[in-house]
């Protein structure tokens, strides 16, 4: 499984009201949700985000409140995966959940610069930088968190185990 | 090797004797709560991967507060998709309007959660129950809707950060100067995926209400939970409330702890949190220069009876400076019907301020005190991210009920000070 795309570059601790305003969370809707994803800071990137395009951005990403909202609608808008030098817990917890591919990589989020053509490889870890010919390596998931990703979802993981156990 | 108190209630729930930090467990959960923006996401989570009932109706806390009463068609909509699930499953513990309270200020004082409790909340706010000497953190609308349908949650068990309080707060501060206090000392990541477990005299002698303020925004320095041991001002809170027997765990002395850091009550200031982050602190006294257009006393962070009490004995018999919108939103019914028995409630709207039922409205930028381009808010709630109470170009700055309700009168940021 893997992702290629354009970078959008953002900053340290992009919380999740500039992810998703919780003025627009009258709606569990995703895909209407996802028309204002991240606005408060980027009011271009609905219109210039394309399917399997890269987040890249720095320490903290997704900080602020629970809302699942914000994972929801990163994925609806088409954004391939997340790399950030780290994330909010909740935000990271909800990601894999709902099945947002995301990536912790210092070297990576540093350097690769908004606009660079990204490809990530989700089994190895491997990300690279197509325009820099640079690559980099990110951190695996434990096993446990995997085997979530790999049933698509915390709920679908556990109906799998159900059936099983 | 000793275990943290976080780490000895997620043991107890795991069914372990003991846990290190990093490992991966699975552990059972005494309250699954969401509210009305999270629940109808969980809801349908639920529906969509097939369960059929709640594991157990009296552990499920389902809480309508971001947008009662509806502020809106579509706000509507999502009260009526968790009343009718709630419904549907016998929820014992939800509330509706006539009823709610905001969250995290109810559920302690209607003694829903109780000392040893493990708590999962598709909530950010859910760590304010660690005041009590729980387990409890945020968690989004799949982890609420897996943990309704098993009573399970899976953990990572968290190292901990020892915050050790020594003496006693100035009389003109109040828990939320301690928590922006640590906040702006160590950042809004420094205690990623960590525990903050506060100790120390210090912490033994702050209120029950001021506990569940520093416990609200550990959130706010990325904190897994924060957490306070059960004494006797604990007990006291919890008795005749709980409706569970309290459990308490202590933390063993040998307990490993990634850092420790050392608050002295006794120095800490009226402190403000500036745009746009928590961790922007300044003491109040070097912002007077700052002219607000609004200033908002409530929320999860400080929506209780002391935050009241605060702001009473400062606006009484005083007049909101010309110009600025004072907007006190008591945090529960319980809380409200108190603010009208004492006299509050009049002597609030005589300052020349609104009350509001409880909701979480203004602080999440939802209704109730929507700020324009440019407007500058002084609240007691607990984000300032750009655009967290209105247009993008409007500015929060955090602070205590004292603090708050004294810019309220002059219309600047002003550092109380006892008359």
């Amino acid at each position: 499984m893997n992702t290629q795309g354009k970078a959008f570059k953002y900053p340290d601790n992009v919380d999740t009201d500039v992810i998703i305003p919780a003025r627009y969370l009258n709606t569990p809707d995703a895909k209407e949700l996802a028309l204002h994803c991240m606005e408060d800071i980027d009011t271009e990137f609905v219109r210039k985000v394309d399917k399997g395009d890269v987040m890249v951005a720095g320490w903290n990403f997704g900080c602020g409140s629970s809302r699942e909202h914000a994972p929801l609608v990163i994925k609806t808008c088409g954004t391939g995966c997340v790399i950030a030098k780290s994330f909010a817990r909740i935000f990271y917890r909800n990601a894999i959940n709902i099945g947002l591919p995301i990536l912790e990589c210092e070297e990576a989020a540093e350097e690769i610069n908004a606009g660079d053509k990204v490809e990530v490889d989700f089994d190895t870890g491997v990300i690279t930088n197509i325009t820099t010919g640079k690559e980099y390596k990110a951190q695996p998931f434990p096993e446990f968190i995997q085997n979530i990703i790999k049933c698509g979802g915390l709920l679908k993981s556990l109906k799998e185990g159900e059936q099983n156990g | 090797m000793g275990m943290t108190m976080t780490q000895k209630i997620l043991a107890s729930h795991a069914g372990l004797e003991s846990v290190v930090a990093g490992q991966l467990i699975n552990a059972r959960l005494d309250i699954v709560l969401g509210n009305d923006i999270t629940t109808p996401v969980a809801v349908n989570e639920f529906k969509k991967a097939g369960f059929q009932k709640v594991f157990d109706k009296d552990r499920v806390a389902i809480v309508l507060d971001h947008f009662v009463p509806n502020k809106d068609i579509k706000a509507a909509e999502q009260s009526k998709t968790c009343r009718e699930f709630a419904c549907s499953h016998c929820v014992s513990h939800f509330y509706d309007v006539g009823k709610m309270g905001i969250e995290h200020a109810l559920l302690p004082e209607q003694g829903v959660v109780t000392a040893g409790d493990c708590i999962i909340g598709a909530d950010s706010h859910t760590c304010t129950y660690g005041a009590l000497g729980a387990f409890s953190t945020g968690v989004g609308s799949t982890d609420m809707a897996a943990g309704m349908a098993t009573g399970m949650a899976w953990f990572k068990v968290p190292s901990a950060i020892k915050i050790n309080l020594t003496g006693r707060l100035p009389k003109n501060c109040s828990g939320k100067d301690v928590i922006l206090t640590i906040i702006g000392m160590i950042g809004v990541d420094g205690a990623l995926y960590k525990s903050m477990e506060f100790t120390g005299d210090g912490a033994h002698a702050l209120s029950m209400d001021d506990r569940l303020c520093v416990c609200n925004m550990a959130i706010e320095a990325g904190a897994k939970n924060g957490i306070f041991p059960v004494d006797d001002v604990t007990m006291e809170y919890l008795d005749g409330r709980s409706e569970r027997k309290p459990v308490v765990f202590e933390a063993d002395t040998d307990a490993e702890y990634e850092k420790v850091i050392e608050v002295d009550l006794s120095k800490i200031v009226p402190t403000v949190a500036c745009p746009h982050l928590p961790e922007n602190t300044h003491p109040a006294s070097e912002l007077h220069h700052i002219k607000v257009d609004q200033v908002v006393i409530g929320s999860c962070t400080n929506g209780r009876m002391e935050d009241m009490e605060a702001a009473y004995n400062i606006l009484k018999g005083k007049k909101v400076a010309e110009g600025i919108r004072c907007i006190i939103i008591p945090g529960t019914m319980q809380i409200l019907r108190e603010c009208v028995e004492k006299g509050y409630y009049t002597a609030f709207i005589d300052a020349g301020a609104v009350v509001s039922t409880p909701t979480c409205g203004p602080c999440l930028g939802g209704y109730m005190g929507i700020l324009a381009a440019g407007e500058k808010c002084i609240a007691t709630t607990n984000r300032n991210f750009v655009g967290r109470m209105g247009h993008v170009e409007s500015e929060v700055y955090l602070a205590s009920p004292h603090t708050a309700a004294a810019s309220a009168l002059t219309g600047y940021i002003t550092e109380y000070k006892e008359d």
